[in-house]
C-alpha cells in the first residue's frame, strides 16, 4: 500500500503483504467478527483462530483474567474445525478480500500434514502459521515447539505437502528461542512468528483458588513487550528468513520498535480487544514516522537497530 | 453501526455507597442501542485497567426530542466500576458499542414480566419503554438486599409499569428471593407473559426453571467475564444445548457459544446451567 509516497508493503517468502500489520491468531476470531470495525482488506494479514482438524470445545470458564498491563488466557483452542472453517468462514473472508493466514494445530505430525493438505486445496488461503506454541493444551503442538527436533520435523513435513508459505509460531517458554528459529529455517520455513504467550498463573488469595479453570494460562499484553522485543532481536540475528514479531503491541511506536529490532511484519492481539479501531491509527502512526525520518519503504527499517557505541554527548544546562 | 467514542460525563448520580448512574455523551451509540444491548467501557486515559468491561445500556437520554447520550447503572465492585463511581462531570469514558443480541420484544396481548436482581435492573428501563411503546402490559419484579438498594422505583411507577418487589431482609416487598413472588403471580395469573430476566446467574437459572415449570418462555441476559465484546477472544462462553438437527453430537449435548455475540440475551431453556 502506498500512502503519500511511503511504501508499507512487506515480503514474507513469496507472499507480499500490503503492510506489516497482521491480526494475531486467537485475538481476532475468524476475522469476520471484526468486519464492522475494520476493512479487512486494509490489513497486511488476518491470522485466524487456531484450527484443528475437528471441532473443539475448549476449556470451561473462567478463561481469562486481567493482570498488570496484561491478561492471562486459557481458552483451550475452542474452534470449529477445518471443514466448517472452509465452508462457513473462508468464503466470507474471500469476499472481504482479507489476506488469510490460517493458524493450524495438531496433536500429531500427521494432523499438521493433513491440515496443510486440506488448506492448500482451499481457495483464499495466503499462508499457514503452525501453532507449535499454545501453552494451554496438553495435546497441542507445544510438544513440537519445545523440542528442536520436533520443530524441525513438523516444519519439514508440512513444507513437503504445501506450496503455501509456512510460518511456525514460536513459544517464548524455552531457554533459547533463536535456536528454534534456526531449526525452523533449516527445515524450510518461510518465516517465523514470535512470541506466543508466556506460561503464567494468577491466584485468588481469599479462596486460594486459581483464577483460571485451567490453573495456568498464557500472558499477553504490554507486560510482555520488552521480552518479546528482545526475542525478536535474537531471532533476527540468528536467521535470514523474515521474523514476524508480536507481544503487547498497542501503538505505532511499539510496531516500529519491533521492526527496528528485526521484525519484517508484526501481529497485534490483545490491543485489538481494547480498541478494534486500532488498525488505522497504527498505519497513520507508522506513515508519520516514515515521513519524519525520510524512510520510503518500511522494509528498509527492518533490523536497523544501532548498537554501535557512541561518544557521550554532554549537554550543558 | 459500531462506534467507539471518548464520551464526556454529563453527570454522575451516586445512588448509594456503591451504586451510581453515570450519564455519558455518546448519542450515536445511544441512538442505535436496542434494549438488552451493551457497551464496552474503560477509562479514556488508557492504562489501567487494560481491558474494557461490559455494561448494559440503562437509559437513553433525550432532551428536546434529541438523543444526547446514555446512562449506565453500575455497582462498585472492581477497578472499572470504581472509576465509574468516582467519575465527575467532564471526565471522559471510552465507550464502544452498541454490542450484543438484544431482547426480543413481545406484542399485545402477551404481557411482559421483567425480573431484575440487584444491578440486573440495568437493561429494564429501555426494555420497559420499548414494551410500553408497543402497548404491552409490563410488570417489573425487582429484588435486592434491602429497601435501600431498590432504585428508580418512581421512574418505573410513573411509566405505568407494575412493580412487585422483594428484599432479602424483608424491608420492602416480599422477604426472600424474587422468584417467590414470580411463582405466586404465575400461579395466580390468567396472563401468559414473556419472562425477561437479568441478575446474578443463580437467579437467572431459577427464573428459567420457574418459567419452564409454568410453560412460559423466558429470555435471560447473562454476564460472563468478557475480554472484547466482539467475538474475538472466546472468553465469555456459556454452554447451550445442541440444537435439534445440529451436526453437533457431543456426549454433553451442549456446546459453548460466545455470550458477547450469541447473547448476552438467550432463551432461558437454551442455556445449560453449570
Amino acid at each position: 500500500m502506498r500512502l503519500s509516497g511511503t511504501d508499507l508493503s512487506v515480503q514474507i517468502g513469496a507472499l507480499t503483504l500490503a503492510n506489516p500489520l497482521i491480526a494475531a491468531s486467537g485475538c481476532f476470531g475468524y476475522g469476520v467478527e471484526y468486519a464492522d470495525a475494520v476493512d479487512l482488506s486494509t490489513l497486511g494479514g488476518v491470522a485466524v483462530k487456531g484450527l484443528f482438524l475437528k471441532e473443539r470445545e475448549g476449556h470451561p470458564p473462567e478463561r481469562i483474567v486481567e493482570t498488570p498491563s496484561g491478561m492471562l488466557n486459557a481458552i483451550g483452542l475452542q474452534g470449529i474445525g477445518v471443514d466448517r472453517f472452509i465452508r462457513e468462514k473462508l468464503p466470507e473472508l474471500r469476499q472481504l478480500r482479507a489476506t488469510v493466514v490460517v493458524n493450524i494445530c495438531g496433536s500429531t505430525l500427521d494432523e499438521y500434514v493433513e491440515l496443510a493438505r486440506i488448506l492448500s486445496d482451499a481457495e483464499g488461503v495466503a499462508a499457514l502459521e503452525l501453532n507449535i506454541s499454545c501453552p494451554n493444551i496438553k495435546e497441542g503442538g507445544i510438544t513440537f515447539g519445545c523440542s528442536l527436533h520436533g520443530t524441525f520435523d513438523v516444519v519439514n513435513a508440512v513444507k513437503k505437502v504445501t506450496p503455501l508459505p509456512v510460518i511456525p509460531k514460536l513459544t517464548p517458554n524455552v531457554t533459547d528461542v533463536a535456536s528454534f528459529a534456526r531449526a525452523s529455517e533449516e527445515a524450510g520455513a518461510d518465516a517465523v512468528s514470535l512470541v506466543n504467550t508466556f506460561l503464567a498463573m494468577a491466584i485468588d488469595i481469599e479462596t486460594r483458588r486459581p483464577k483460571l479453570s485451567n490453573i495456568v494460562g498464557g500472558l499477553s499484553g504490554p507486560a510482555i513487550r520488552p521480552i518479546a522485543v528482545r526475542m525478536v532481536y535474537e531471532c533476527r540475528r540468528a536467521v535470514k528468513i523474515p521474523v514476524i514479531g508480536m507481544g503487547g503491541i498497542a501503538s505505532a511506536r511499539d510496531v516500529l520498535e519491533f521492526i527496528i529490532a528485526g521484525a519484517s511484519a508484526v501481529q497485534v492481539g490483545t490491543a485489538n480487544f481494547v480498541d478494534p479501531f486500532i488498525w488505522g491509527k497504527l498505519l497513520t502512526g507508522i506513515t508519520d514516522y516514515m515521513q519524519r525520518h525520510s524512510i520510503a519503504r518500511i522494509s528498509d527499517l527492518v533490523g536497523t537497530i544501532d548498537t554501535t557505541s557512541r561518544e557521550k554527548q554532554w549537554i550543558s544546562s | 453501526m459500531l462506534v467507539d467514542v471518548d464520551a464526556r460525563v454529563i453527570r454522575n448520580t451516586r445512588l448509594s455507597a456503591d451504586y451510581n448512574v453515570i450519564a455519558l455523551a455518546a448519542p450515536q451509540i445511544a441512538e442505535a442501542t436496542q434494549p438488552g444491548q451493551f457497551v464496552m467501557v474503560k477509562s479514556a486515559g488508557g492504562g489501567d485497567p487494560l481491558l474494557r468491561r461490559p455494561f448494559s445500556v440503562f437509559e437513553v437520554l433525550r432532551s428536546n426530542n434529541r438523543v444526547e447520550g446514555l446512562t449506565l447503572l453500575s455497582k462498585r465492585v472492581g477497578v472499572t466500576t470504581k472509576i465509574l463511581y468516582d467519575a465527575v462531570e467532564g471526565d471522559a469514558i471510552s465507550c464502544l458499542g452498541p454490542l450484543g443480541r438484544p431482547f426480543e420484544t413481545v406484542k399485545p396481548p402477551t404481557e411482559a414480566w421483567m425480573v431484575a436482581g440487584g444491578v440486573g435492573l440495568a437493561p429494564f428501563a429501555t426494555l420497559g419503554e420499548a414494551l410500553l411503546a408497543r402497548g404491552v402490559k409490563t410488570t417489573l419484579f425487582y429484588g435486592a438486599r434491602s429497601e435501600a438498594e431498590l432504585f428508580y422505583l418512581d421512574w418505573f411507577k410513573s411509566r405505568d409499569i407494575r412493580l412487585i418487589l422483594s428484599t432479602e431482609d424483608g424491608s420492602m416487598g416480599d422477604k426472600g428471593r424474587i422468584t417467590l413472588p414470580l411463582e405466586r403471580e404465575l400461579q395466580r395469573a390468567a396472563a401468559e407473559p414473556m419472562i425477561y430476566a437479568c441478575g446474578p446467574e443463580p437467579m437467572l437459572e431459577a427464573v428459567a426453571h420457574v418459567a419452564g415449570r409454568f410453560n412460559r418462555p423466558s429470555q435471560v441476559s447473562v454476564e460472563r467475564t468478557m475480554g472484547c465484546g466482539m467475538g474475538g477472544c472466546y472468553s465469555c462462553v456459556i454452554p447451550v444445548r445442541d440444537g435439534a438437527g445440529s451436526e453437533r453430537t457431543r456426549p454433553t449435548g451442549s456446546h459453548y457459544v460466545r455470550s458477547c455475540i450469541a447473547g448476552p440475551v438467550f432463551r432461558g431453556d437454551e442455556i445449560v446451567w453449570d
